[in-house]
Parts: structure tokens; C-alpha cells; sequence
């Protein structure tokens, strides 16, 4: 920002479904800048919003329940509520459910934060024959309260003026609220913070009963900072902790921060009491509530979600497709055009199929992406996709994971034809961190459209009679893989116990098509962003493996005056009988001596003799050099694989949508048969993922060790699957 | 008569109180965070299609939990109902 005005940076806080993200679009509009917090995949909102004297700048934090230490999400909040000491914290809370959501706002006055309350969703209160006493709560909570639509921008003027009036009487900020947790509790935490007092342990960053309360719920994160600021200390007070434990345990079987939570509800109630007034007539049975006894209802809840996720995943493939073939045929269009203007050589060939194909693998996923994107912020805001998790955790808790895998694994490919990379991005949804991290690393498994060319091919060359059920097959290990290698990492190095699933099932609401908009632009131009350059790069990369070194000299002479030959033929032609079967043979002649050049060139390369040196490897699950240098290929996309072997086999570049060149070469040949084909299929299916998929992992990871993981086991498992596989077959047939 | 069982034996539209919340660390956290603590009355709305997890309605909304994390949880029912 670029202002000399006095600026004001506010915090947005808030419970999951209480509107936050919607006030925070209602204030900031398209004024909004998304990023990462170093090093976590957890999203940074911020956005701004001028007045005539102060420039105000809102960070929309991710929204919890609580501020405890076991989520990113959570310490993400805690710690820039902490450390980064915003002037003004503004709680977004759902009216509706005043006592839940106070939690948390009661947790931010424990820290000594500066806070407003914004009273979300004021028209569902009113809807439900609620009255709230403002300014009752507002006395009572020692703090402004502030009434607000956001989905239809009300109270969004109020709040801005409160935020600024509240920022130049700055004096009048209180001290940390202090509330009592009762007889048990109150005298451990008054001795404890003499203790903190005294020796002045933390309390530059935090208020002493806080830190108190902090080691009575053994917060990990507290705790390990205050061993390394003092070790004596912090012994002192884990040793009151642990006391103060033990006789909960024994006289009253509970534990202090069960104690404390029921304190803190019994607060809000009475803090609540004359606050909310419920017309008792009115207490019907909501909307919502009706909705789900059809919606999950055990029969009909199923099949509809089938039918919704169908729907998600014809949207994507199927409408995508228009602008999707669009882009291609545009920068299809613009590499012939540069391989026609300048002249061949190393510069024409990088533009062309280097950089413009690489730009355009980077654009022809944004249409893909955008349609996801825009379907998923619409179920999670309508508030389906909490239903999808209830209804299908059973499932997928038991194989480590959670119930919004399913999205990822759909779109993934889980329904054969659809692409990982939407499928990894689609695993946003997941909040909880290992369950996420498996679904990521396993959708690749799934049958992406570009893998499908492949075992069409394939099918139709040997299962001639039984294609579908061939593909069919194929999708079924597709999700057995990802389910089971997922039980796999989950018991293994992503082992830990499952994320508690405890989660609100939010009533059903209509999503602003504002806020659809916003959520999916900004995750698009994420990507393009983001991972487009590092794309862009790769396939620079992977071009050049597969373009130098440059065959030497003389072989390139040698093909050099074969076509001059051919040439020389072609002019001496005259008008004589036969002229056009001359002029067939010599133009076939060249074509020839062009596609082995192409083949000599491609097994000179990079590629090719890592193809090569690995034949005797991969020959234990019937692989030669020629389907080695593809595979190394299908890196850079599953759908060069194709085109690459027809390069190997002197064919020319082979078009995915017309094989029958390559399809007739195979069938001729004796080294290809069914053991191969299927090797090769189960090979194609589950080995490593495509770069943009890497690049996808890595960035919904936080890391390229995962990235990296992928990888290699994906590689190496594929592989042991193939080779295993092929070896069973020749011992039988 | 009043007693009690445990909230994973509960029937679908049962109602009751809740009496005791155990479990410590993260679940017992994640339950407490949600407004599941002593005094608070709940009822049974649904279970998923396998039977797990189960949905439960507060006073002002809806909730759902997996079947062994309601086993820390203590509800106190009306054995006429």
C-alpha cells in the first residue's frame, strides 16, 4: 500500500461457518492479496480497505474453534494474534450460536487482545425468533459489539467506523480478562503466577495467567518455549501442573483442562443469561434439519452423493473440455507457427517445444482448475461437503483416511479420465494434516485421462474382445492401490492416530456467487502463479533431456546426404509414365529417413541412454529401451508416452487420438505380447506422477520432500508390481 | 428414572444431558472446544449410513463425532422415553 495515511491492522477472527471469509469480502472486495505462512500450506488472506484519514489492513485468520496448539490452523491464529500484535482483533461470531462461538472470543480476551465482536448472521437470529441484547453483551463482555450481515454487507459501515474509533482512543484497551475456574483450580494458578510473575518468565509476550492456564492444559508449544527460556522455572511449574493433575484425577476424575473448559461454557452462560431472549413459540424445526433426513438419509443420502459428485466430475471434464481443447489448439497452433517462420535448428525447437509448450501444459489446466475450484467452494460453502465427510468417514477412516478423500480421488481420476492435478488441489477441503497428506500421495494412483490412451491402446491390441471390462480392471486396482498403499503410510511414516472428526454440520445455505468468485480466481491465479513458473522450468529441462547431446557430426551428414539423394531424385523427375508412384516412393523415402533421424536423435539423447542403460533393469518386467525412453517421457505428461514410443519406433510423433500406426506396430511385433501389455498398463498406472503433479504435491504438501517421496516409492512400487506381476505370468504361460 | 449411558449406545432422536466428558489431549480437547461439556443437552439426530459417525444436535446446532470418540462421552436419559 502505497499511503502516507495512518494505517490500522486488524485481525479477523472466527469459528469455521460464522461468515468470516464473507465480512472479510464484503469489507476488502477485490482488494485482496492470498499467500502462504512460511513454510505450511495454511492460506494468508489480506486485504484492505481505505477511509479518508486511515488506511485499514485485514488478515483474514483461518477459522477455529479454539486456540489451542494442535492445529496449524490454530497456532496460526494464536501466534499472530501474539506476535504480531494486531491494533484491533475483530471476532466474527454466529449469532445464532452465541455460547459456542463465545469460546473462542473469550480465549482472545484471555490473551489481553484488543477485541470487537462482529454479530454475524443477525437476519438467521431474527429468522429463528431470537433476541439479542446488544449492548447488554457489550457491557457485560467488556468489549464493542457490532451487528452484521455480511452477506449482504450490513453493519460492514458500522464495523469500519468502530474499528477506527476504537484506534484513536487507544488508552482505553483493558487487561487480560481473568475469569475463576473454581476452587480446584484458582489456588495452583494463583501460586503459579506469583511464580511467573516474579522472575518475569515470558510475560514480555504473554500475560502470566495465561501462561498458568497454558501449563495446566499442557500445551506442548508453551511449555517447550518456556524449557528453553528457563528450565528451572518451567520444571516449577510443570511440577505444580502435574500435582494439581493428579488430585483431579483422584477426587473428582476429570483433568484440569476439562476443568477449565467447563468454567470457561459456565461463564458464557452467565454471561449470556437476559443477553438471549428465545421466543419459544417459534422454536420450529429447521430447514436444514428436514433437508438432511433426505440428504443423508441412509438410502437416498448415498445415492445422491454419488449423483453430486458425477455431476462435479462431468462438469469438469466434459464443459472443461471446451475451453480446455481451445487453449491446446491455440498454442498448438503458435508452435507450428514458430516451427514454420524460423528456421530449424536448437533456438526454433526450444521455442516451439520448450516454452510454448510448456506454457501452454501450465494454461490448459487453469479452465480444469477453475471449474473444481468454483465447484468445491460451492458444496463447502452450501455446506454439502461436511455431509459427503459424515457420510463416508466410515470408509475412509479405515484406511487412514477422512471422508472428504473422496473429492480428490474422483476428480483425481477415481472415475476414469479425470487429472491429479485438480484431484491434489481438490484435497484443500481436508483440515486435518496426516489424513490429507495420504490423500494427496495416493491420488495419483488413480486413472487420469491422459494415462487412458495408453490402455486403450493397449486393450485393443490384446483384449480385443474384452476392452471394457480391461478398463474396468484397471480402474478397480486403480482404487484398491490408493486405498491400501494409503493403510500403508498411514500405519507406516505418515503413522499417528486419526485427526478427531469432531466437526459442525453447518445449516445449509446459498453461497454468494461473490464469494464463489473470489475463492476460485484467487486459488487459480495461485497455481498459475506459483507453480506455473516452476512448470515452465521443468519442461525447459525436460526438453532438453530430450534434445541434447546433438547426434555428432557424422551421423547428421550421413541423413544430411540421404535427403540431399532423395532431393536430387525428386527434381530429375519428369513427366514420364509413372510419375506419381515415383513421387510416392521418394516422398515415403524422406518421410522414413526423417522419423529415423528422430529415432536416432531420441536414443542419442539424455533420455535415451538413461532408457537404454536402464534396459537390462526393466527387462525383468518386459520392458526394451524403446518403452523405457517413453516412460521417461510420460514425466513430462502420461500423454507423451504415445507419442514418444512412436518416435522410437521410427514412426514419427504418434497423435493420441490416431494410434493405428503405432497400434500396427506393436501387433507385429514379437517381442510385444499380453504379459507385456499388462506389465506395461499396471506400470503406466501407478508409477511416478507427471511433473505438474509433483509440482501440485509439493506446493499442497509444503514440501518437496514429499514431492520427492512420490516420486520414488511410486516408481519403485509400480515397478515391483509390474515386474512381479510379468515374472508370475511367464512362470505360468 | 433417570440414567445413564454412554453416547455411543444412544438411539436416533434419543435426547438426554450430558453428565460426564473424559478423554484428555486432542479428542477430549476437540469434544470440549465444540460445546460438549457437562450440563448441555443434547439429542441424537442421525447416523451415517454405516452407523458411524453420529450426528447430534445442540441447542443451537448441529454436530457430528465418530462412534469412539462418543465413547468418552456420558449422557444422562430419561428411561421412559
Amino acid at each position: 500500500m502505497k499511503s502516507n495515511k495512518p494505517k490500522i491492522r486488524i485481525a479477523l477472527t472466527g469459528n469455521p461457518n460464522s461468515g468470516k471469509t464473507t465480512l472479510f469480502n464484503a469489507l476488502t472486495g477485490s482488494r485482496q492479496h492470498v499467500g502462504n505462512y512460511p513454510g505450511i500450506t495454511v492460506e494468508k488472506k489480506e486485504g484492505f480497505v481505505e477511509s479518508p484519514e486511515h488506511v485499514l489492513h485485514f488478515v483474514d485468520l483461518p477459522g477455529t474453534y479454539s486456540l489451542t496448539a494442535y492445529s496449524q490452523e490454530e497456532l496460526v491464529a494464536r501466534n499472530y494474534i501474539i506476535i504480531e500484535k494486531p491494533d484491533l482483533v475483530v471476532d466474527v461470531v454466529n449469532a445464532a450460536s452465541l455460547e459456542r462461538n463465545l469460546y473462542l472470543a473469550l480465549q482472545i480476551l484471555e490473551l489481553g487482545a484488543p477485541l470487537i465482536l462482529a454479530l454475524n448472521m443477525m437476519d438467521e437470529v431474527r429468522k429463528k425468533g431470537i433476541t439479542l441484547n446488544t449492548s447488554l453483551l457489550e457491557q457485560r463482555m467488556g468489549c464493542r459489539v457490532v451487528e452484521t450481515v455480511a452477506r449482504q454487507g450490513k453493519g460492514k459501515q458500522e464495523l469500519i467506523e468502530t474499528i477506527i474509533s476504537l484506534k484513536s482512543r487507544k488508552d482505553e484497551l483493558k487487561a487480560p480478562v481473568e475469569i475463576s475456574y473454581g476452587p480446584d483450580l484458582d489456588p495452583v494458578l494463583n501460586e503459579m503466577v506469583a511464580v511467573i510473575k516474579e522472575s518475569g518468565f515470558m510475560t514480555e509476550t504473554y500475560p502470566a495467567r495465561w501462561i498458568a492456564l497454558k501449563y495446566l492444559e499442557s500445551d506442548e508449544e508453551i511449555i517447550s518455549e518456556g524449557r528453553r527460556k528457563s528450565r528451572d522455572i518451567s520444571k516449577k511449574l510443570e511440577g505444580a501442573a502435574e500435582e494439581v493433575a493428579e488430585h483431579c484425577l483422584k477426587t473428582l476424575k476429570t483433568y484440569p483442562e476439562a476443568i477449565i473448559a467447563d468454567y470457561r461454557y459456565g461463564f458464557i452462560s452467565s454471561l449470556l443469561k437476559d443477553v438471549v431472549t428465545r421466543d419459544q413459540q417459534r422454536q420450529r424445526i429447521e430447514m436444514s434439519d428436514h433437508v438432511d433426513r433426505f440428504l443423508t438419509h441412509r438410502m437416498f443420502g448415498p445415492l445422491f452423493m454419488i449423483f453430486v459428485l458425477y455431476m462435479v466430475y462431468n462438469l469438469t471434464f466434459f464443459v472443461g473440455d471446451i475451453p480446455l481443447s481451445l487453449i491446446e489448439d491455440f498454442f498448438g497452433w503458435m508452435g507450428d507457427m514458430v516451427r514454420g517462420v524460423m528456421p530449424d535448428g536448437l533456438l526454433q525447437s526450444l521455442l516451439a517445444s520448450g516454452i510454448i509448450d510448456g506454457v501452454g501444459a501450465v494454461l490448459s489446466f487453469v479452465p480444469l482448475l477453475m471449474i473444481i475450484f468454483f465447484c468445491i467452494a460451492f458444496l463447502e460453502d452450501s455446506g454439502y461437503m461436511a455431509r459427503v465427510a459424515y457420510m463416508l468417514d466410515r470408509v475412509f477412516s479405515y484406511f487412514g483416511l477422512h471422508g472428504c478423500s473422496i473429492m480428490p480421488f474422483i476428480v483425481s481420476g477415481g472415475i476414469a479420465g479425470g487429472c491429479a492435478v485438480p484431484g491434489i488441489m481438490a484435497a484443500r477441503t481436508l483440515r486435518s494434516p496426516r489424513e490429507k497428506l495420504a490423500t494427496i500421495l495416493t491420488a495419483p494412483f488413480m486413472t487420469c485421462g491422459a494415462k487412458l490412451p495408453v490402455f486403450l491402446l493397449l486393450a485393443a491390441i490384446f483384449f480385443p474382445a474384452n476392452q471394457a471390462l480391461a478398463l474396468f480392471m484397471i480402474t478397480i486396482l486403480a482404487w484398491a492401490s490408493a486405498l491400501l498403499v494409503s493403510k500403508f503410510l498411514r500405519s507406516t511414516i505418515i503413522r499417528g492416530p486419526a485427526t478427531p472428526f469432531v466437526m459442525e454440520l453447518p445449516p445449509y445455505r446459498m453461497p454468494t456467487l461473490r464469494g464463489l468468485l473470489i475463492h476460485t480466481w484467487e486459488r487459480t491465479w495461485q497455481y498459475i502463479k506459483k507453480a506455473g513458473t516452476i512448470i515452465l522450468a521443468i519442461s525447459i529441462i525436460i526438453w532438453a533431456a530430450m534434445t541434447f547431446p546433438q547426434l555428432p557430426e557424422e551421423r547428421l551428414e550421413y541423413y544430411d546426404s540421404q535427403a540431399a539423394i532423395l532431393n536430387d531424385d525428386l527434381r530429375s523427375l519428369n513427366g514420364d509414365a509413372g510419375f506419381h508412384e515415383k513421387m510416392a516412393e521418394i516422398l515415403s523415402d524422406q518421410e522414413r529417413i526423417e522419423f529415423s533421424l528422430a529415432e536416432d536423435q531420441l536414443a542419442y539423447s539424455y533420455a535415451g541412454r538413461v532408457g537404454t542403460f536402464l534396459e537390462p533393469l526393466s527387462s525383468w518386467a518386459g520392458f526394451d529401451w524403446r518403452i523405457n525412453i517413453s516412460l521417461v517421457g510420460g514425466f513430462a505428461a502420461k500423454e507423451v508416452i504415445i507419442s514418444t514410443l512412436g518416435t522410437a519406433y521410427s514412426l514419427g510423433a504418434v497423435e493420441e487420438d490416431d494410434t493405428s500406426s503405432l497400434a500396427e506396430r506393436i501387433k507385429q511385433d514379437p517381442d510385444w505380447d499380453a504379459k507385456r501389455a499388462i506389465s506395461l498398463i499396471i506400470f503406466v498406472l501407478l508409477y511416478a506422477p507427471c511433473f505438474v503433479a509433483v509440482v501440485a504435491i509439493a506446493r499442497e504438501s509444503g514440501s518437496w520432500k514429499w514431492a520427492g517421496f512420490a516420486m520414488v516409492f511410486n516408481t519403485v512400487f509400480a515397478f515391483g508390481f509390474s515386474t512381479a506381476v510379468y515374472q508370475t505370468l511367464n512362470f505360468f504361460i | 428414572m433417570k440414567s445413564s449411558i454412554c453416547l455411543r449406545h444412544m438411539a436416533v432422536n434419543q435426547k438426554g444431558v450430558i453428565r460426564i466428558v473424559g478423554g484428555h489431549g486432542e479428542t477430549g480437547r476437540r469434544i470440549r472446544d465444540m460445546g460438549l461439556v457437562p450440563g448441555v443437552e443434547i439429542q441424537v439426530v442421525g447416523r451415517a449410513p454405516l452407523n458411524d459417525p453420529v450426528a447430534l444436535r445442540l441447542r443451537d446446532f448441529t454436530l457430528t463425532l465418530r462412534n469412539n470418540e462418543a465413547d468418552y462421552i456420558f449422557v444422562e436419559i430419561d428411561d421412559e422415553k
